[in-house]
């Protein structure tokens, strides 16, 4: 395949940033993106040229480092991950742009890479349980019910790669939060911070800058781990159960 | 409980939702109200006058009128203060926009903003129009049945309302449905009912309202 690249290219978080186009020939249509992103480097390193800077770790769609805008679509046009987005997605003699997530909250670090540290403080802010660490509880010991189980398990496939994010036209991380609030508060485990988990996780969430949410959906659409849009109804219920409980007491 | 709310996007996107229904709740009483110009000027014109003596003795002349503008004067502010403090926060969330750009979520989604502030600037034009009659060459105060008559002689003015109207169906199409979801009220199981409920009333909200100047229009109101 051949292929032209116009891919977003920015030397550092206060460097002004531009669309670069490359040219790329030989991509075979089972390369992932990312391989097709790597022959572009290699022959950019060779050339002596500086190659393009992309977040990536796992390259088998679990963990959440990649993280490209791909013809204006949040891990591009399959609902996967970038890493597990192959060219015969594409066709021959095809222009993809390739662009970095794109929110206040998630400043650009370099070419494609961006800072999510604001995911990290949302959840160091509320998402986790207070528990003994040690050895592993007997697991009989808190029963869970079947349909808390799924719940929780549905939300935890969220990997927080942030294309909800990417994918708002407001740049809300409604998806994102809502996930990690719904998967610990429907469990036994995480019912003692029920309420300071949904208040604190929205309050740091608006705190990094975030967008509000107008129920576009884009987020659920492009969310690669499938996080439904009911997601955020649920922690808008939570927000308001906690709203007027701690005010009560 | 009121900081709370008010500081956070979640908080005022329940503003949005409570003010936005009883803005629909009125609306839907309005347009009931409205058809009753299909039975002529005495039924019409004896029910605007007996919104004006609702509530006697208890409350005075006109007192269950101003009261019910009063609270819906406090919804149009809340509904439009939250909306522009939210879509200046989300335009601000994105300082840098994609390059390659492309349709983001259905059309009544997309105008919310834009279809509000249309909706305002109607809400005017109608209270000007019909309520003080300000801007109508031959109002007559107490005669809304002449007054109405008047108002869709202009064909312009029909296009204004007409448009409005359409205007309102797509901005409950969205509306409502989100509504439910802020509040909580939305689940999986319920979805499809939402959207349907959501657009049932778009329909019937605009369908009803745009009767009168298509009454008026044919002849059928005269």
């Amino acid at each position: 395949m051949k292929l032209t690249l116009r891919i977003w290219r920015q030397h550092d978080a206060d460097a002004p940033g531009a669309m670069s186009t490359y040219d790329v020939d030989g991509i075979s249509p089972d390369m992932s993106f990312l391989e097709m992103l790597d022959t572009l480097n290699e022959r950019l390193t060779v050339e002596g040229e500086e190659p393009v800077a992309f977040d990536h770790d796992c390259r088998e769609g679990i963990c959440g480092a990649c993280s490209l805008v791909i013809n204006g679509e949040a891990h591009g046009p399959e609902r996967t991950t970038s890493c597990q987005l192959h060219m015969r997605s594409f066709r021959d003699g095809d222009t993809i742009d390739v662009e970095p997530w794109r929110a206040a909250a998630f400043p650009v670090v370099r070419d494609l890479v961006v800072d999510r540290s604001s995911f990290d403080r949302i959840i160091q802010s509320g998402g986790y349980i207070t528990a003994p660490t040690g050895s592993a509880p007997e697991a009989h010991a808190t029963p869970v019910p079947k349909p808390a189980a799924d719940t929780a398990f549905e939300h935890a496939e969220c990997i927080g790669c942030g294309a909800c994010v990417a994918a708002c036209p407001n740049g809300s991380a409604m998806l994102f939060t809502s996930a990690k609030v719904n998967h610990l508060n429907v469990l036994p485990q995480g019912a003692p911070e029920r309420e300071t988990r949904v208040l604190d996780m929205v309050a740091q969430m608006d705190a990094e800058g975030f967008g509000g949410c107008t129920l576009t959906g884009e987020c659920a659409t492009a969310c690669p781990k499938g996080i439904p849009l009911t997601s955020i109804t649920a922690m808008n219920r939570e927000w308001l159960r906690a709203t007027r409980k701690v005010s009560r007491t | 409980m009121a900081r709370t709310v008010w500081d956070s996007t979640v908080g005022k996107k329940t503003v949005m939702a409570v003010s936005g229904l009883v803005m629909l709740l009125y609306l839907v009483v309005h347009m009931y109200g409205n058809l009753k110009i299909f039975f002529g000027p005495g039924t019409f014109d004896g029910y605007a006058h007996w919104l004006r003596t609702l509530g006697e003795p208890f409350f005075h002349y006109e007192w269950a009128l101003w009261i019910i503008r009063a609270a819906l004067v406090a919804a149009v502010v809340a509904h439009g203060v939250c909306a522009y403090q939210l879509s200046r926060r989300d335009i601000a969330s994105r300082p840098v926009g994609y390059v390659h750009t492309r349709a983001r979520a259905g059309y009544a989604t997309r105008t919310m903003r834009w279809g509000g502030v249309i909706l305002a600037l109607f809400i005017v034009w109608h209270i000007l129009d019909l309520t003080t009659g300000t801007v109508q060459r031959g109002f007559v105060p107490g005669h809304p049945y002449h007054n109405v008559v008047a108002a869709f002689h202009d064909w312009w003015n029909n296009v204004i309302y007409i448009v409005a109207m359409l205007a309102l169906g797509l901005h409950i199409r969205h509306g409502f449905w989100s509504a439910a979801q802020t509040l909580g009220a939305g689940s999986r199981r319920r979805d499809r009912a939402l959207k349907t409920t959501a657009n049932l009333l778009a329909l019937l909200l605009t369908a009803g309202f745009i009767a009168v100047p298509v009454g008026v229009m044919t002849g059928l109101v005269s």
